[in-house]
């Protein structure tokens, strides 16, 4: 190898013009694709971050009240035919079977509640995967103080578990994080549309009897201004008593180490359990079908950009090989083998590869250093972080060098034809 | 002082003992085979060349001269004929094999010297060494760098080809093909771009050479002053080996 390596170092640096060409070419390839990457896998995370920053991964419900008839199966219709079976001409012609013609309606769904779900949570603790369960009261309420009035979510929630799905402590803006019994969370926009401060009292309406006087503990903002405006976070004891379940939850939430494997634990889960089981990827289809799209798009535009960084690197040492014919017939002619001149030129693509690599790593720094610092949301914040971390640059840096011994294979195959007689002729 | 001679048996023999270097039996080379345009350019050649030969080979200009000595370099393979360096058949083996034998027993002196611009002077004398095994070690440097200096080139080691002259460029060239001390080195047109002095400097390193390592010459030449002072004259005509001009 120390053949092929000195002669492959010392043509590229003889032939200066077409290296820089060859690493500047590499160098851009590589910062697009990094750029690319970090920033789709940036604006990814993003997107599934402040989705599931305001929903669990997995929720349990007990099962839809369905219709008497639905829950049976429809029986057959029975259907009277007179004399059928008598034999005889003068049996009155047979009518044509009735058709039955029901109606299935729907039935309003009341608040149902899961029973003795205490020792549920525990058995989900314990199931591997899952990382927090929170048993949540909820319902529509109606918030009013003095004049105003808003329509909101009731969540009920024992803080410590909620906070540990949903991360509340993080999004809180003044106030502080817990809720003793009679004490409210409020969103920053209800508490603007109620004129509501920390400590003033607001009440919760469920119906003409059922109101109960809570007292705003703290404001947060969880990025979402609906959200802001609906959800209002009670003990779970206030909720149960104002939506008339007592001792019992609307649905338990729940977390889960791996994000996209939700859908396999909701699977688990629903064997075992007479639940409704629902993960964040049957409500969010879309917007997993969104991502996919999107990581299908970016695929291919990596996959462009490298093929045009292969044809580039073959394209530059292809004239090379025939610049340096004269140089690799006499190397020939001296003893070198085919062998040799082949990894000679495979080697130019791998050294090529590499420092551009390099140089792209820092032109990626640099493009999402600039991307952070100059594309800002509203608020002044950067609109996302986007990182390259170590692994991402490390598999393009590979792909890139592959590609570069791709690219050169052409050329070195077209060296280690040459014949080393008329080469040294021409 | 060298005597020019003619050696009256050139082209007759066919021998193959394995003190001959080179033996050549009925030798033949086309082009084209083939294709319509197919042309024999040697026609059948017999010679042999012994050790410590120092041989010029004359002849117009489309005779063989360069193909034959491509044929002996085993750079070209004979389309009929045998070909047999130092006793051991060798126009069958293969391109790997051939690519051996050029190393370990053949040196080459191009007309345009044809060093590798990106490597210095020494580098280039080495070359063969890194060829060999990947590196140029002390050994391999103190060899190069004492060919160099009989040569001539001591002071020059590290200059690029770039910065040396024609004729220091050609003495580089020779003694890069003595690096591996080959028993046979082959000279196509060594003087042939060099004005007069320096012609003659080389032709005379050449014979030193040959004189004090025993290293036989084949020497392509144009340059009659050159073929008469060589010991064997071998003439090609048309592609057959001509008759001693003797």
């Amino acid at each position: 190898m120390g053949f092929a390596w000195r002669v492959a170092v010392r043509f590229l640096a003889e032939g200066r013009m077409q290296t820089l060409l060859l690493i500047v070419g590499v160098a851009a390839g590589v910062a697009v694709v990094a750029y690319i990457t970090a920033l789709v896998e940036g604006l990814q995370a993003n997107t599934i971050r402040r989705t599931l920053g305001v929903q669990p991964h997995v929720t349990i419900r007990p099962v839809k009240d369905v219709p008497l008839a639905a829950r049976l199966g429809t029986p057959p219709p029975v259907v009277a035919t007179g004399t059928e079976g008598s034999s005889g001409a003068a049996a009155p012609p047979t009518r044509p079977p009735a058709t039955v013609l029901s109606i299935e309606q729907p039935r309003a769904q009341r608040t149902r509640s899961i029973d003795n779900w205490p020792p549920l949570v525990l058995r989900l603790e314990a199931t591997p995967g899952v990382t927090a369960v929170s048993p949540m009261a909820t319902g529509a309420a109606l918030a009013q103080r003095g004049e105003g009035s808003r329509a909101i979510s009731l969540i009920g929630v024992d803080f410590e578990r909620y906070d540990r799905i949903a991360g509340l402590t993080d999004k809180i803006v003044s106030g502080v994080p817990r809720l003793g019994p009679g004490e409210a969370i409020v969103g920053r926009e209800l508490a603007d549309d109620l004129g509501l401060q920390l400590g003033d009292r607001f009440t919760v309406a469920l119906g003409r009897d059922t109101t109960d006087s809570l007292r705003a503990v703290a404001i947060y903002d969880a990025g979402v201004r609906e959200v802001n405006r609906r959800n209002v976070y009670v003990p779970l004891r206030s909720a149960q008593s104002l939506l008339g379940i007592p001792g019992g939850i609307t649905n338990l939430d729940m977390t889960v180490t791996e994000v996209f494997a939700a859908e396999k634990v909701a699977q688990r889960l629903r064997a075992q359990l007479p639940f409704e089981i629902e993960s964040w990827m049957q409500t969010n289809s879309q917007l997993l079908s969104a991502l996919d799209a999107q990581s299908m798009s970016t695929r291919l535009i990596r996959l462009v950009v490298m093929v045009v960084v292969v044809l580039g690197i073959a394209s530059v040492l292809v004239v090379s090989v025939v610049q340096k014919g004269k140089e690799i017939g006499i190397l020939r002619a001296m003893g070198a083998s085919r062998a040799q001149m082949t990894r000679v030129f495979l080697l130019q693509g791998a050294v090529v590869s590499a420092i551009g690599s390099g140089f792209g790593a820092v032109l990626a720094w640099v493009m999402i250093e600039a991307f952070t610092a100059l594309v800002r949301g509203a608020d002044g914040q950067p609109l996302f972080a986007i990182t390259l971390d170590l692994a991402t640059f490390g598999q393009v840096a590979a792909a890139a060098t592959a590609c570069g011994v791709l690219a050169a294979i052409a050329p070195a195959r077209r060296a280690a034809a040459l014949d080393p007689a008329r080469a040294i002729r021409l | 002082m060298p005597v020019p001679s003619t050696d009256a048996g050139a082209g007759g023999s066919a021998k193959t003992g394995a003190d001959t270097l080179v033996s050549l039996t009925g030798l033949r080379k086309s082009y084209g085979v083939g294709t319509p345009i197919e042309t024999e350019v040697l026609h059948g050649i017999d010679l042999d060349i012994e050790p410590g030969m120092f041989a010029a080979m004359i002849g117009p200009s489309g005779s063989g001269k360069s193909t034959l000595l491509n044929v002996i370099g085993l750079l070209e393979r004979p389309t009929a004929g045998e070909y047999r360096l130092q006793g051991r058949r060798i126009d069958t083996l293969s391109d790997e094999a051939l690519t051996a034998a050029r190393l370990s027993t053949l040196g080459f002196v191009f007309q345009f010297h044809h060093l590798l611009p990106a490597f210095d002077a020494l580098e280039n004398v080495a070359m063969s060494a890194l060829i060999r095994s990947g590196r140029i070690d002390g050994a391999a440097r103190a060899r190069a760098a004492s060919l160099l200096d009989a040569v001539g080139l001591s002071k020059s080691l590290h200059q690029r080809p770039t910065e040396l002259s024609g004729g220091m460029q050609q003495r580089v060239a020779i003694a890069r093909s003595l690096m591996q001390n080959p028993p046979l080195v082959l000279a196509d047109e060594p003087t042939g771009n060099l004005d007069t002095a320096s012609a003659n400097a080389i032709f005379e390193l050449m014979r030193r050479f040959n004189r004090e390592a025993g290293t036989a010459f084949l020497i392509v030449t144009h340059d009659p002053r050159i073929a008469e002072r060589c010991d064997r004259v071998i003439e090609l005509i048309d592609g057959n080996l001509a008759a001693p001009a003797d």
